[in-house]
């Protein structure tokens, strides 16, 4: 067919493979090379090369790893968001015979690649980066359990991220929907190289997600400081525990299911096929059984920030810890017993059905008791409505929408009307965007002055704040009204004029969420000149009630000079309360990890392995492959990864926070 | 740890509350807890793939089953092959703890060479079945079936590429911490896999030939 | 229970677009009642929804920073009554809702048989009508939908015509990816899958000109996979049949097959005289000649299956692994398999080609066992892929 030679070199991947016929792709590939091209040429014209690779990608300090986990995840929303405004825009206009301007070929990888986006380069990427930056400051410790494997888990979602990023400018994304589902998935109905592109995004990032989750517990279960006992947790770690064990035992399930779909295609076996025995119901449950965790994977932290939050601005203790740590725990195990519930008409039959509908209430009933635990830490305190607690009443108050909707959907019979609606979008972009994105957004206000010394300007802040509340409500309020009017997802075009009116509102709302967007990056810019006033010198900045606020902002490559030792949930309010003596001389080497490159190595390396098993680049394939072993092989061979920091460097920065502290005081 | 006494009733009295004394953590001293957790992760990796083969076990689309297909005195004689392998790591455990670099370098090679074995064999029995047209395409049953033991083959593969790498570290560095932690790792990971086998023996193979 | 339902419609926020949300007033006795487990649903949860909103915007208020006079009790975390009353009140809620679950999952399940024709008749009034139900094989091709009437030997496409009053009892098949079967009006969806035979029982209680479409992404065609549902009173239906008999056409399996390739918006049209085994065979997935059928393929597999003398025996098994249905191209094997693809295979395959039009519905090629009797009809217990009608 075609030229052997050049196909032994490159596989399936040829000129027809780039983009150059569709305006839309060329002007944003445009926009991105003048963008990135900026960014590498300020980087190269301020010498900043040697600083990001010592000080930031090499780094294996957890601070340093959560706070690129959390830039990527900013990187990849301003992508994700692109595509929800495309598909806002394009149903907006199709109407009255109109095309929209979008093709279906191109409108399908839309709604696919904002939802995986969203999902595992974005939410995953911003739960991950608090995780990181706060458990192991909020539980005494200074660093993770390992380090190195850190920073690698962190170059692998970066490498994900990047294979998924390539299909926008090299091939094309997978057309299936955010979870691939067989027959159409199969080679034969996508015989493309989108959803090739999708197995290894998922892959290579699963990897990295699942050893950051084996290193977290391990970090919690053994590095907490002396006195912490597992009640007297801070409640986030506490929830980042149980979050990190559903990723321990979910993601394997996504890692086996994606190697069978990708068997399927690459060597023709039948699992899901329709026929040759295959059983495509059952990628359908087995994704879910990965699916309905995953869920719970997001929003578990963020209970977990707006706890913190909401007892730190309240200026009280949290209300109901036993059972707020009770209820993490049940949801953790009940959201095992609730995959189905995103089938129920398949026809599984009445007591299948109800037994996961009735689960999945259940679940509601420690959410619920979560909700109003919240409610009476606020009873009876003095609450202090600066930025991280205002997105927090906004979740209170736009999540117990979502949790009602989703209840609904949890009623089989009314799943029946509601399945596949938009109804079934407003309900999780409600319970996802006001939970993990206003969580998130609270966490960053929240920790921003310990990450980096100073806080958000609370202006911009503000106003992001309002543009992303109200937009929220246009953006899905329609999308409610449109679900009740029988409307399904994914289409493209529309017959019936009446629905435009709520298209356009929605458009609306996503507009406005775009300048509450604009508002942040602002934010951050405005924050960074006006540093100086915004400093925080004390490392306490909101009379704060956990360990993290006990060190100085941005806490020392070390965190603690001395290990604190800890008598009560809320360490460090007991510390304050009982007069603590900070210790300011005696001061000892500190044992620390050293930096190591190969993190980034093995993340380039699976780009390249990614990229040539999509495009059946096979010498490719097994090139970067043996590379990948042989780097990780020499690795092991390095048996030097620690040093000690001398007793006066840990002096030296000490004495500087000893004078700061006096010099305000 | 008296450090850890529930909160002192007289708040007066300040308590203390920094470790002016304290040591380093000992170094990897969570290597085997977290390499533990890994283990069970992957375990589930299995057990999905044992899933999927009890739903498409017997879907053999007009072709050949299990009876026609699996030779039990072969799959039997591979058992014993990672049994012994098994057995032969154990003692190369007992010459770790009795700090003899060369002897524990002698069973992890004994170890290698029953592993290899088992995967030579493994690829045998592949080898004539995909021969005889019973190909991994063939059916969802021998999909599910490649797919299960095949990542077990894998699995062992993996092992033995680390066998390799920790013979040439014990050689160099002797019994230090460090080699004696991943001995300890390598070994619940080769133990699992027996595990595992055991799993894949009875429900794959002796089941599959009673029916 | 009737006031809280009738409290809810008047005070639900979306009762301004009501008239046309189509899911909130719906035509068909079915999603009547599956509307009003939505409502009542809605209800139970406002009644702890709504006092958590209104707590939280009160407690904000109240106990905000610059109140001074407002009790403060920073070391206040906890009171077993309360902590009694927070676990306990979602508890009650979701007992009585899991209840109406319980209730309304078996009540409305789809593959049940209607026992009422609505709400008024009850059970008594339409006792006769309800031994009589109208049969509909529908099929969901690349992207289109048709619709197979056996009782009349008639067929339509991208339209479906039923009476009112009278049970629908839908089979539902798709030929080649997973869609979903939706007409709000008449009944909530059900999954149309490749090879896996769904069930939906409904019921149209008033006349008119309803929407129809597939409620599950399926493929570049997917928005245009709409058809209008019309339902009309019994002797106008008797009227549409005799004319869909007149106007002639015939969907055998050649224009099955035709009418398989994907195509987009397609215009309705029907069919007078249809190939009475097609919908078996379609759920089968046989309908081409010399193609093994899935009943016929289960019942060999739990038989265990035919030795290796049919390892290589594997064309007359495909179906769509290699190519989508409908389309003009030859297998082409893709990925690794193309380089591990097993020749002799391939030699077999083309020894077997198939021959147009060779009748019957079985497997080619292969030693027909001989315990194996051809099941015309399949007999329902082989089905075990097939759930049955309990």
């Amino acid at each position: 067919m075609e030229n052997p030679i050049l196909h032994a070199l490159f596989g399936r991947l040829t000129f027809d493979a780039f983009p150059i016929h569709e305006p839309i792709l060329v002007a944003t590939f445009i926009v991105v090379a003048l963008g990135g091209a900026a960014t590498l040429g300020a980087i190269t014209y301020y010498r900043l090369w040697g600083y990001l690779w010592s000080e930031w990608f090499t780094s294996v300090d957890h601070k340093r790893i959560g706070v690129m986990y959390l830039a990527l995840g900013f990187i990849m929303l301003l992508r994700g968001f692109a595509d929800a405004l495309m598909m806002r825009l394009q149903q907006a206009l199709a109407f009255n015979g109109s095309q929209g301007y979008l093709p279906a070929h191109h409108f399908d990888q839309v709604f696919t690649a904002h939802g995986v986006i969203m999902i595992f380069f974005v939410a995953m990427p911003f739960v991950t980066g608090l995780m990181n930056f706060v458990v192991p400051l909020q539980i005494g410790a200074r660093d993770v359990s390992f380090p190195f494997l850190n920073n690698f888990s962190f170059w692998m979602t970066a490498a994900g991220a990047v294979t998924v990023m390539l299909s926008l400018f090299v091939g094309e994304f997978a057309r299936t929907g955010w979870l691939a589902f067989p027959p159409l998935s199969e080679s034969a109905y996508s015989p493309d190289v989108g959803v090739d592109y999708y197995i290894w995004g998922l892959q290579v990032a699963g990897l990295g997600t699942l050893l950051s989750g084996v290193n977290l517990v391990a970090t919690i279960v053994k590095m907490r400081a002396p006195g912490m006992t597992m009640m007297r947790m801070p409640i986030f770690t506490w929830t980042a525990l149980c979050t990190n064990i559903l990723i321990v035992a979910a993601f394997p399930v996504l890692t086996a299911v994606l190697a069978m779909l990708s068997l399927d295609r690459y060597l023709g076996t039948d699992f899901f096929t329709n026929d040759f025995g295959g059983n495509p119901m059952m990628y359908v449950n087995l994704i879910w059984i990965w699916g309905h965790p995953e869920v719970y994977i997001l929003i578990l932290p963020l209970f977990g920030v707006f706890s913190e939050v909401t007892a730190t601005f309240s200026g009280k203790r949290l209300f109901g810890y036993t059972s707020m740590v009770y209820a993490t725990v049940v949801i953790t195990i009940l959201s095992y017993l609730v995959w189905l519930h995103h089938f129920f008409t398949m026809g599984s039959g009445a007591s299948v059905n109800s037994f996961f509908g009735i689960t999945t209430m259940v679940i509601s009933i420690p959410t619920g008791a979560k909700m109003f635990n919240w409610l009476f830490t606020m009873y009876h305190g003095r609450i202090r409505f600066e930025l991280p607690m205002m997105w927090t009443i906004a979740f209170m108050l736009t999540f117990v929408i979502g949790g009602m909707t989703g209840v609904l959907l949890a009623v089989p019979p009314a799943d029946f009307v509601l399945h596949n609606s938009l109804f079934l979008v407003a309900h999780f972009h409600n319970v996802i965007i006001s939970g993990v994105v206003f969580g998130s957004f609270a966490g960053i206000a929240y920790w921003f002055p310990k990450a980096f010394g100073f806080k958000l300007d609370p202006f911009w802040g503000k106003l992001s704040f309002w543009f992303w509340v109200v937009g929220f409500y246009f953006a899905f309020m329609p999308l409610y009204v449109l679900g009740l009017m029988g409307v399904t997802r994914r289409m493209r075009v529309f017959d019936d004029p009446s629905l435009q009116i709520w298209f356009v509102i929605a458009a609306v709302g996503a507009g406005m969420i775009a300048i509450g967007i604009a508002c942040s990056l602002i934010q951050i810019v405005v924050s960074i000149r006006n540093r100086e006033a915004l400093a925080d010198l004390t490392g306490d900045p909101w009379d704060a009630r956990t360990l993290e606020w006990s060190t100085s902002s941005p806490p020392p490559s070390y965190n603690f000079a001395f290990t604190p030792i800890v008598y009560d949930t809320d360490a460090w309010q007991d510390m304050k309360e009982r007069g603590y003596v900070r210790p300011i001389s005696g001061f000892k080497p500190i044992h620390l990890p050293k930096n190591t490159g190969v993190g980034v190595i093995l993340g380039v390396l699976s780009v390249i392995f990614a990229f040539a098993m999509v495009w059946w680049i096979w010498w490719l394939a097994a090139l970067s492959f043996a590379s990948m072993l042989a780097t990780a092989i020499a690795h092991t061979f390095n048996y030097h990864r620690n040093f000690h920091l001398a007793a006066d460097v840990v002096a030296r920065t000490e004495g500087e926070r000893t004078r700061l502290l006096l010099q305000r005081s | 740890m008296t450090l850890a006494e529930t909160r002192p009733a007289e708040a007066a009295q300040t308590p203390v509350f920094y470790d002016l004394d304290e040591h380093d953590h000992p170094e990897g001293g969570s290597t085997l807890l977290g390499f533990w957790i890994y283990l069970m992760s992957d375990c589930l990796i299995f057990a999905m793939l044992f899933a999927a083969y009890g739903v498409l076990g017997h879907n053999y689309a007009a072709g050949p089953a299990p009876r026609d297909l699996f030779e039990l005195p072969l799959v039997a004689v591979n058992t014993s092959m990672l049994l012994l392998s098994s057995i032969t790591y154990g003692f190369a455990m007992i010459a770790m703890q009795g700090r003899r670099v060369r002897l524990t370098q002698f069973w992890l090679a004994v170890t290698a060479l029953f592993g290899a074995s088992f995967v030579g064999i493994e690829l045998h029995e592949f080898g004539g079945m995909i021969g005889e047209g019973a190909t991994p395409q063939r059916s969802a049953f021998l999909s599910s079936f490649f797919a299960l033991v095949g990542t077990h083959g894998l699995h062992v593969t993996a092992g033995l590429i680390w066998l390799a790498t920790l013979f040439v570290q014990v050689g160099k560095y002797g019994l230090i911490e460090a080699n004696k932690r991943r001995i300890m790792c390598l070994s619940m990971f080769w133990h699992f896999l027996d595990v595992i086998w055991i799993g894949v023996f009875t429900f794959v193979y002796l089941l599959g030939a009673l029916r | 229970m009737r006031l809280l339902r009738l409290a809810a419609i008047l005070a639900a926020p979306l009762a301004l677009s009501g008239c046309q949300a189509v899911v909130l007033s719906p035509s068909g006795d079915v999603a009547v009642q599956q509307r009003d487990y939505l409502v009542e649903s809605t209800v139970l949860m406002l009644l702890i929804i709504l006092p958590v909103m209104a707590l939280t915007v009160l407690f904000a208020f109240r106990y905000r920073h610059t109140n001074q006079k407002a009790v403060y009790e920073p070391n206040w975390d906890h009171s077993t009554q309360l902590e009694l009353v927070i676990w306990g009140a979602p508890l009650i809620i979701i007992i009585c809702l899991g209840a109406l679950t319980w209730m309304g999952t078996h009540l409305l399940d789809p593959y049940r048989s209607l026992n009422r024709i609505d709400a008024v008749r009850g059970e008594a009034g339409g006792q006769d009508s309800l031994q009589d139900s109208l049969k509909v094989d529908v099929v969901a091709l690349d992207w289109k939908w048709l619709f197979i009437y056996p009782q009349y030997g008639v067929a339509s496409l991208n339209e479906l015509e039923a009476p009112v009053d009278r049970p629908i009892a839908f089979n539902i098949i798709s030929s080649s990816v997973m869609n979903s079967f939706y007409i709000p009006a008449l009944a909530g969806q059900i999954y149309a899958m490749p090879g896996m035979e769904t069930r939906l029982h409904a019921v149209i209680n008033a006349p008119g000109d309803y929407e129809g479409f597939s409620a599950n992404y399926s493929g570049a065609g997917f928005s245009g996979m709409r058809f209008k549902f019309h339902a009309v009173a019994a002797k106008d239906f008797s009227a549409w049949i005799g004319a869909v008999h007149e106007n002639g056409g015939s969907l055998d399996r050649q224009a099955y097959h035709a009418l398989e390739r994907p195509s987009q918006n397609e215009a309705p049209r029907t069919f007078a005289s249809v190939d009475p085994a097609l919908f078996d065979a379609v759920v089968n997935l046989c309908t081409d000649p010399g193609k093994m059928c899935l009943n016929q393929m289960m019942a060999i597999d739990a038989k265990g299956g035919l030795g290796l003398d049919s390892a290589r025996n594997v064309m007359a098994l495909e179906y769509d692994k290699y190519r989508r249905r409908g389309s003009l191209f030859g297998p082409v094997p893709t990925g690794l398999a193309s380089l591990c693809a097993d020749p002799k295979i391939a030699e077999t395959a083309k020894a077997d080609a198939p021959r147009m039009a060779s009748a019957p519905v079985r497997g080619l090629g292969l030693p027909e066992p001989s315990w194996f009797k051809t099941p015309t009809p399949p007999s329902a217990a082989l089905l075990s892929r097939h759930p049955t009608n309990s």
